[in-house]
């Protein structure tokens, strides 16, 4: 197991898969330097960070000479190089599959469906100037049922996390899409019961790391309320 | 991927297999594998999934799936960023240029069709220039979870007829390696239904397509 060595991340908090490797570093103490890369300011797409990653996206990983992108990939290597409890990220098979099932899984759920709220309500109205879209955001809000709707029957079911009876990577990754809407002040979760308790006892496990990771996003949320 | 040959292994003999027969007519809005590890349990979805489970339970030949942590993040990296790349940008080719034609009657705008062979296109550049660079495969020397994961979703946009191989021989190279290491055999048995399928679905009859209508409506329109 790796002592001594610092990694350093690439990563926007304003970012959910960001979000999701910054807590695993702080709650699990992971020896590891912050580098910001402001998005909104279009720092991914400066031809220095284009050399760390071609692909100009956040979060990255470097250990020593190793660079590493997708939250997916840094999050279970970060599991399974350093000392950390096992539960984030199971060595038995059959725990570790169904960890493995959900992250494949979010991606094509979880993550544009949550994502896409944000999007309509907060960015591309900053950015463009332009209303919301009502249309898109209804259908967007549709979208996102559907997948709180399998969240709760295929995933959490009885359990207390999504792949069992203790917090994992698939977690976090879940917990902060899932947080990303509370940046225009919608709570998409008032209405789950199971899935709000799901998230508190997430909050709980991962302690003030949840509220370090989020800080920004509540800093957008009472900003746009302070104009209100 | 093709489990169908997993029944004759006694090895294999847990694993439930659902296949989609729509091209007999028989419509399922979803084609699934899934794998019962306990049987008190919900059968394992996710091909990924499964095809990392299959490899650390069956202990296969350790090139699948390397034991070195930064090889095998290689993989978990492409195995992650292929979902919303080339898989979603290749499996729309198969629905833009059959499935909505035969099932709606009309054609998709030039502009959807521009936009999403650019989007495959950007795909398939970051294939060539970020996961392979001048490696014979995505992670060294030897064939691993990624390049079938890769291959798989590449030969996918053949079975609406567009060959994503012309004007890349770097690309094509890899793909004869990637061949070559499965054996041609299985490789073409695998892919025989895709490569067949634009044909096949002229013989569908396009009523039975009906169900696919809203999934339809609500993606592409």
């Amino acid at each position: 197991m790796a002592t001594g060595r610092e990694v350093e991340v690439y990563l926007d908090l304003l970012s959910q898969p960001c979000r999701a490797v910054h807590i695993l570093l702080t709650r699990t103490k992971i020896p590891h330097r912050i580098h910001s890369v402001a998005l909104r300011k279009g720092e991914h797409r400066t031809s220095e960070f284009s050399k760390l990653n071609p692909m100009q996206k956040v979060p990255v990983l470097v250990d020593g000479g190793f660079i590493l992108t997708e939250s997916d990939a840094i999050l279970k290597y970060l599991a399974t190089t350093f000392d950390i409890p096992e539960h984030w990220y199971p060595w038995q098979p059959e725990r570790r599959a169904r960890v493995d099932e959900y992250m494949a899984w979010h991606h094509s759920n979880t993550r544009p469906h949550a994502a896409k709220v944000f999007i309509l309500e907060v960015l591309l109205p900053a950015q463009l100037g332009v209303p919301v879209d009502q249309r898109r955001l209804d259908r967007a809000l549709s979208d996102l049922d559907v997948t709180l709707e399998r969240l709760e029957s295929m995933f959490l079911q009885r359990q207390a996390f999504l792949c069992g009876d203790d917090i994992t990577v698939a977690d976090l990754l879940a917990v902060c899409e899932l947080m990303q809407p509370l940046g225009s002040g919608r709570d998409i979760l008032k209405d789950r019961p199971q899935l709000r308790h799901w998230r508190s006892r997430v909050q709980s496990a991962v302690g003030e790391s949840f509220d370090d990771a989020h800080a920004v996003l509540f800093a957008v949320r009472d900003r746009r309320r302070a104009r209100l | 991927m093709n489990l169908g040959k997993s029944t004759r292994s006694e090895k294999f003999q847990h694993f439930e297999t659902e296949t989609s027969a729509w091209l007999r007519g028989e419509c399922l809005l979803k084609a699934a594998v899934s794998v019962r590890m306990r049987p008190d349990e919900p059968p394992l979805s996710s091909s990924v999934a499964i095809m990392l489970y299959l490899a650390e339970k069956f202990q296969t030949p350790e090139h699948w799936f390397p034991a070195d942590l930064r090889l095998r993040s290689r993989v978990n990296e492409y195995l992650s960023w292929q979902h919303m790349a080339i898989r979603m940008h290749g499996s729309k080719m198969y629905w833009m240029r059959v499935m909505i034609p035969k099932i709606m009657g009309i054609d998709v705008p030039k502009e959807k069709m521009d936009g999403a062979l650019e989007d495959l296109n950007a795909s398939l550049t970051l294939i060539e220039e970020n996961f392979l660079q001048d490696r014979p495969f995505i992670v060294g020397d030897q064939m691993s979870l990624a390049d079938l994961v890769a291959i798989v979703e590449i030969m996918q946009p053949l079975g609406a007829g567009l060959d994503v191989f012309e004007g890349r021989p770097k690309l094509s190279a890899w793909r004869d390696r990637v061949q070559a290491s499965i054996g041609k055999d299985l490789f073409d048995e695998a892919h025989q239904v895709i490569l067949g399928a634009q044909d096949a679905m002229k013989q569908v009859d396009p009523s039975k397509l009906e169900p696919f209508k809203p999934k339809i409506l609500r993606l592409f329109f």
